[in-house]
C-alpha cells in the first residue's frame, strides 16, 4: 500500500508556527525535567539547612551552590522547584485523564439514548457546575484527608461536566450524520456506533478541552496547596511554595516568586498550543 | 411466485399523532425490484424504515405487519432486529459520500458486516471486503480498500455503500434513492450494477425514488404513493403503457420528452402536495385532480385491482386516459 501515499494527494503537514514554537519548547523542557528530577535537582528538595535559611539566589555553603536561594528551612528553591513541577503536571495530568474519560462517556451516552438518560445526565452537570469547586475541595478534603490521590478526586469531580458538555453537543451533531445511521442499519449495536463511528469522530473537540484543562488544572492543583488542602509538606509543590513565600515576600522574593514564575509559564504554554490545536481542528480556520 | 419475500400489511406510521404512512400495502418477491414511487413527504422513507425496524425518535409504528419470509419482524426484539440488519436486510442511502466514516479506511468499513454477523475477522475478511470491492466494480480494490472516503469519488463511494450493504449477501436491499446526488453517468452505472447483482445474487430490492427515469431503467414493478397511501401498483411497462390513477397519468405527462413536439412551458400538476395531517377527506388527491367530484370529495376510494396485474385507489380509473 505504499504506492498509495504516493499517488494520492494527502492534506499537507503544517509546522508549527514560531509564536508557538518557543511555548513548546519550554513544555517539553519542562517535562523533561519533571521526569527526571532525581538527575537535574542539585540538591535533596527535603534537606534541611538551618543554617543556610531564606538565603538569596546564588548563596554558597558546604560547596553547593543555591541558584535560586533557599527557603526558610534552608531547603534549595531550585530543587524543590524542580520536584514541584512532578507534582503540578502529575496532578493535572491524572486529573484530566480522569475526568475526561469519564466526561466523555456520561456525555456520549446523554447524547445517545436521549430521553431521562439526557434529562438526568444534562441536569446533573449542570447541579455540578454550579457547587463552587473550592467549597467542594474543602469538604472533600475534610472528609478525606489532604492527600495526592484526593487532590486529583476533587479536581476531577468538579471537572467532568466540561467535557461532558463537548461529548454531548458533539455526539448529538455526529449520531445524525448518515454514516452512523448506515452503520444501525448494518447491524451496528450500540457500543459498536459509540466506540468505532461516534467517538473518534468527536475526539478533536475533546483534545482541545482537554489541553486547555490541563493548564487550569495546574493552577487549580496549586491553588489547593497554596490553601493547605493539597499535597501535603514535606511534599515540593508550586503552590505549597507560594504559600509560605508569601509570609517572605518582604525579606526574601525568591521563595514566592520562582515558582509564580514557573506556574505563569507553564500555563501559559500550554494554553498558547491548545489554542494553536484548536486552530488546527477547527475546519473554519482551514 | 409461492409467498412473497417481503410482505407489508396496511403498516401505519404516526408522527406526533399524525399519520405519515396510512394503511400501504404491497409484496416484494424473491429477486424482484418494486419501485416505490412519489414525492418529497409522501411517505417513502418512512415505510423503508419500518421495514429495517429504525424508525427516527419521533416516529411510531402504529398498525400494519411487516413479514419477511413467513418472520413477522413487529415482533421481533431488538437484539433479533439487529441481527437481520446488514444480513438478510440492508439499506443504502442517498449521500454515498457522508454515509461513510470519514475516520474509516473502506475495506474496514466493508468488514464491519462481516465481524458483526459472521463473526469473520483478521486477514479472511480483508479477502472478503476486497473481493467485495471487486464485484461492485472498483478498480484497484487492494489499495481502495486501505483508502478513506475522502480519497474517493462520490461514484465509486456509493460503489464501496453497495459493497458493504451486499457483503452479508442480504435479501432484501432497499436502497433510497441511491442515484440522487450522483451525476447521470455515474447514475446509470451505479443503476447496472444494481441489475447486475440482483441478476447475479437473486437480491431482491425495493427502490425508493422521485425519478421515473431511474423506474423505467430498473423497476420490474411500480407502487406510486400519495400522501401516505399507495395510489397504483403495476407491472412497470404496463404502468408507462396505461394508467389508471389522474396522479400517475399527470406525473408522467410532466416528464419532458426528447421525442414529442417542443413545447414552451412544461405541464405541471395544479396545486401542491397537502402538508402531513392537512390531507383531504376522501380521495386525497381530489383537490388537484382534473376528474374530482363529491363522491371523490367524500369517500376514500379503494386499492382496487385491475386486469390482474395491477390496482389502482381511483374511482374514475377508466377515464383517466382521457386527461
Amino acid at each position: 500500500m505504499a504506492a498509495t501515499t504516493a499517488t494520492t494527494p494527502r492534506p499537507t503537514k503544517r509546522s508549527i508556527p514560531w509564536t508557538v514554537l518557543p511555548f513548546a519548547a519550554i513544555l517539553v523542557a519542562l517535562l523533561l525535567i519533571a521526569i527526571l528530577a532525581p538527575l537535574v535537582a542539585p540538591m535533596d528538595p527535603n534537606t534541611q539547612n538551618l543554617l543556610a535559611r531564606l538565603k538569596a539566589p546564588g548563596f554558597q555553603a558546604r560547596g553547593m551552590t543555591y541558584f535560586l536561594g533557599s527557603d526558610e528551612l534552608g531547603r534549595d528553591v531550585l530543587s524543590r522547584l524542580i520536584y514541584g513541577a512532578r507534582v503540578s503536571l502529575l496532578v493535572a495530568f491524572a486529573s484530566v485523564t480522569l475526568s475526561g474519560i469519564f466526561g466523555t462517556v456520561v456525555g456520549m451516552i446523554a447524547a445517545f439514548y436521549r430521553g431521562w438518560t439526557e434529562t438526568l445526565i444534562m441536569r446533573l452537570v449542570d447541579i455540578v457546575l454550579s457547587v463552587p469547586a473550592i467549597l467542594l475541595a474543602i469538604i472533600t478534603v475534610a472528609v478525606l484527608g489532604p492527600s495526592f490521590a484526593n487532590v486529583v478526586i476533587v479536581l476531577s469531580m468538579t471537572r467532568w461536566p466540561r467535557y461532558a458538555r463537548v461529548a454531548y453537543g458533539q455526539t448529538l451533531s455526529v449520531a445524525n450524520m448518515p454514516y452512523v445511521r448506515l452503520s444501525r442499519f448494518m447491524g451496528a449495536g450500540w457500543l459498536r456506533l459509540l466506540s468505532r463511528h461516534i467517538l473518534p469522530n468527536i475526539a478533536g473537540a475533546l483534545i482541545v478541552v482537554a489541553t486547555l484543562e490541563f493548564g487550569l488544572m495546574v493552577l487549580f492543583e496549586a491553588g489547593l496547596s497554596f490553601l493547605g488542602l493539597g499535597v501535603q509538606p514535606p511534599t515540593a509543590s508550586w503552590g505549597a511554595m507560594l504559600a509560605t513565600g508569601r509570609n517572605y515576600v518582604a525579606t526574601a522574593w525568591w521563595i514566592a516568586t520562582f515558582p509564580g514564575l514557573a506556574l505563569f509559564l507553564l500555563v501559559l504554554s500550554i494554553n498558547l498550543i491548545g489554542d494553536h490545536i484548536r486552530d488546527r481542528l477547527d475546519p473554519r480556520g482551514r | 411466485m409461492s409467498h412473497p419475500l417481503l410482505s407489508v400489511d396496511e403498516l401505519r406510521v404516526t408522527i406526533g399523532g399524525q399519520p405519515v404512512v396510512d394503511g400501504i400495502s404491497f409484496d416484494i418477491a424473491q429477486g424482484e425490484i418494486l419501485s416505490l414511487v412519489g414525492e418529497s413527504g409522501c411517505g417513502k422513507s418512512m415505510t423503508a424504515f419500518s421495514v429495517m425496524g429504525l424508525l427516527p425518535r419521533a416516529a411510531r409504528l402504529s398498525g400494519g405487519r411487516v413479514m419477511l419470509d413467513g418472520t413477522e419482524l413487529s415482533a421481533l426484539t431488538e437484539t433479533e432486529l439487529q441481527a437481520l440488519r446488514g444480513n438478510e436486510l440492508a439499506m443504502i442511502f442517498q449521500e454515498p459520500v457522508a454515509s461513510l466514516n470519514p475516520l474509516m479506511k473502506i475495506g474496514r468499513q466493508i468488514e464491519e458486516s462481516l465481524i458483526v454477523h459472521r463473526g469473520l475477522e483478521g486477514r479472511e475478511a480483508r479477502r472478503a471486503a476486497i473481493d467485495m470491492l471487486a464485484e461492485v466494480g472498483i478498480p484497484e480494490p487492494e489499495i481502495r480498500a486501505g483508502q478513506y472516503p475522502f480519497e474517493l469519488s462520490g461514484g465509486m463511494c456509493q460503489r464501496a455503500m453497495i459493497a458493504m450493504a451486499l457483503i452479508c449477501r442480504p435479501r432484501l436491499l432497499i436502497a433510497d434513492e441511491p442515484t440522487t446526488a450522483l451525476d447521470v453517468t455515474i447514475q446509470a452505472q451505479i443503476l447496472d450494477l444494481m441489475k447486475k447483482l440482483r441478476d447475479e445474487t437473486g437480491t431482491a430490492i425495493l427502490l425508493i425514488t422521485h425519478d421515473m427515469g431511474v423506474v423505467a431503467e430498473m423497476a420490474d414493478r411500480v407502487a406510486v404513493m400519495y400522501a401516505g397511501r399507495v395510489i397504483e401498483t403495476a407491472p412497470v411497462d404496463a404502468l408507462f403503457a396505461r394508467q389508471e390513477h389522474p396522479y400517475t397519468r399527470l406525473l408522467l405527462k410532466t416528464i419532458p420528452r426528447l421525442d414529442g413536439e417542443p413545447k414552451e412551458t412544461l405541464p405541471v400538476i395544479e396545486g401542491l402536495v397537502p402538508d402531513i395531517g392537512q390531507w383531504p377527506e376522501g380521495c386525497r388527491f381530489s383537490p388537484r385532480c382534473p376528474l374530482a367530484n363529491d363522491a371523490c370529495r367524500k369517500a376514500v376510494p379503494p386499492l382496487a385491482s385491475r386486469r390482474d396485474i395491477g390496482s389502482t385507489a381511483c374511482w374514475h380509473a377508466e377515464q383517466v386516459g382521457a386527461i
